[in-house]
């Protein structure tokens, strides 16, 4: 059984954002331009069956609601468009009018896929619900005390509380819920009062470092919420303990992008081109784990590789330079996905990176390698 | 009817105003209230110093250093003093200093080493270098990131 499998989807442009369909048959993304690719698994690879070109601008985010089938996209034009399959095979669009006046960076929909969260550099994250009376999507807005870009958002289970991520330094977590689409929600361990836009909780990266923060993600529970920030650090805050934070500086270039992949382990990537294991004990501290490759410098017999630029100089006139790296990724991961599993114990997962490959890491063969990633 | 001309529209200060500054958009920093330290002192450092303590003068230095401190003078001062206490180990013992730091103290020696990087004096660059690949092999790159991307500076 392979640990990783590599796919290539034509030039070798990063990918920026990938997202998968429910059965995993089918997968979208944006190779870092205004169109979003949607292909299907085939025997010996797969096939492009369709692109989704309505944005004016790169497409940030995208993501495909597993129950419902709709895909929702968002771009630096300050759209979003919902994708519907008719019929026919084809993808209808819907346009959003997420009344923002600065790039979308960011999507998510809900658990009950009946909302989504755009996080965007106005600023503000546009919660949208489908209004059935006027048949369009409405956008409400979650506004103080945001300062700056949200870069990320992930929802609580309950699908009323979400958590974002942004360059001001800070994680919050929002209350989103929408009297007119759903019940009240009953009390969380991050609160009982949930008005819209209600502010939980919120953390900040800053007193104890400082960084953007790129990706947050809750515990399939939704009694943790864990992050990752530019300042190399990975910190998880537990609800129960009474929003206790833990933070871990790493010794790592700065992750991109995290999930839970079981109740007491994460996984990160960025930078560093390879997934990293975390560890998260009871009382929620953090700490690092394996890495999913070996990086190991197989060095040539024969000479140094200094010795050999030289030589080659003097021989080719130019510098051979063996610019590879040792990982499977050749550039920074900046996507993750559960591909199998679920937060709660997952045994694959899809990383998207800028040297435009999509790499998919079965855990359960790493785990025989790699001893802490037995669940 | 005599309708007497406001008195200041001869001055056209209000040309000078920048107004950007005013701005409701612009980013506002969160307001520190956290009391930060004064820094080390001079007479303490030299003393462990003049005992052949350099060890327990380095881990003063990192223990009081006035990190985020808004007087930029305090700033200046601690980091003569890191620097001093740096420069007065000798090249072979750096490895085993280092060794006895926990990472927080790894992180603000880093952040000196590269601040000493910048006020080269009489071959001080050649002995940081030894300090940074000691610091390195121990706190690796993120010990570097975090010199740029920390808030509160050094």
């Amino acid at each position: 059984l392979k640990m990783t499998s590599v796919h290539k989807f034509g030039q070798a442009v990063p990918i920026q954002c990938h997202s998968w369909s429910a059965e995993r048959r089918s997968l979208a993304l944006s190779h870092n331009n205004n169109t979003v690719e949607v292909y299907d698994q085939v025997s010996g690879g797969w096939k492009l069956t369709d692109k989704l070109e309505q944005h004016d601008l790169r497409v940030n985010d995208i993501d495909w609601a597993p129950n419902t089938n709709r895909i929702v996209t968002c771009s630096a034009d300050r759209n979003a468009y919902v994708w519907v399959k008719g019929p026919d095979g084809k993808w209808k669009h819907t346009l959003v009018l997420l009344r923002i006046n600065r790039a979308a960076t960011c999507v998510r929909w809900s658990p009950q896929e009946n909302k989504f969260a755009v996080g965007s550099g106005a600023r503000i994250i546009s919660i949208c619900y489908f209004d059935q009376e006027n048949d369009w999507w409405i956008a409400k807005h979650i506004r103080k005390p945001i300062r700056s870009t949200i870069t990320t958002v992930d929802w609580h289970p309950n699908n009323i509380l979400l958590a974002a991520g942004s360059t001001d330094f800070k994680v919050f977590i929002f209350s989103t819920y929408i009297k007119e689409i759903e019940p009240k929600p009953s009390a969380t361990e991050w609160g009982a009062k949930m008005p819209f836009a209600n502010l939980m909780a919120e953390f900040s990266n800053s007193p104890t470092g400082g960084g953007w923060v790129h990706a947050v993600s809750f515990n399939s529970e939704g009694t943790r919420v864990a992050w990752v920030g530019h300042d190399s650090s990975i910190a998880v805050a537990d609800a129960p303990s009474g929003m206790v934070m833990m933070k871990l500086k790493t010794s790592m270039l700065p992750l991109l992008t995290l999930t839970w992949i079981a109740p007491n382990k994460l996984l990160g990537a960025g930078h560093d081109c390879v997934p990293v294991l975390f560890h998260v004990d009871a009382s929620g501290k953090v700490s690092v784990g394996s890495q999913l490759e070996e990086l190991t410098v197989v060095e040539s017999a024969a000479s140094s590789s200094a010795m050999n630029m030289f030589r080659n100089k003097d021989r080719v006139g130019t510098e051979l330079l063996d610019n590879r790296l040792y990982s499977t990724h050749q550039n920074q991961i900046c996507s993750m996905r559960i591909y199998s599993g679920t937060k709660d114990g997952a045994t694959a997962v899809s990383t998207s990176a800028g040297d435009g490959n999509l790499v998919i890491w079965d855990l359960q063969t790493l785990a025989a390698k790699f001893n802490d990633l037995k669940l | 009817q005599i309708y007497k001309m406001a008195k200041n529209t001869n001055s056209t200060a209000f040309r000078r105003i920048d107004v950007d500054k005013y701005s409701e958009d612009n980013y506002k920093e969160d307001v520190d209230n956290e009391t930060v330290t004064a820094g080390p002192s001079e007479n303490e450092v030299m003393s462990l110093i003049s005992q052949n303590k350099q060890l327990d003068a380095l881990k003063y230095v990192l223990a009081n250093s006035p990190l985020g401190n808004k007087n930029q003078a305090v700033r200046d001062a601690a980091l003569t003093l890191a620097l001093r206490v740096m420069l007065s180990f000798k090249t072979s013992q750096i490895e085993e200093a280092v060794k006895q730091l926990d990472y927080e103290q790894r992180d603000i020696l880093m952040k000196y080493i590269y601040r000493g990087f910048e006020v080269p004096n009489e071959g001080s660059s050649a002995q940081l270098l030894v300090w940074h690949d000691k610091v390195f092999n121990h706190s690796g790159v993120g010990s570097i990131v975090r010199v740029l991307t920390d808030k509160k500076k050094v």
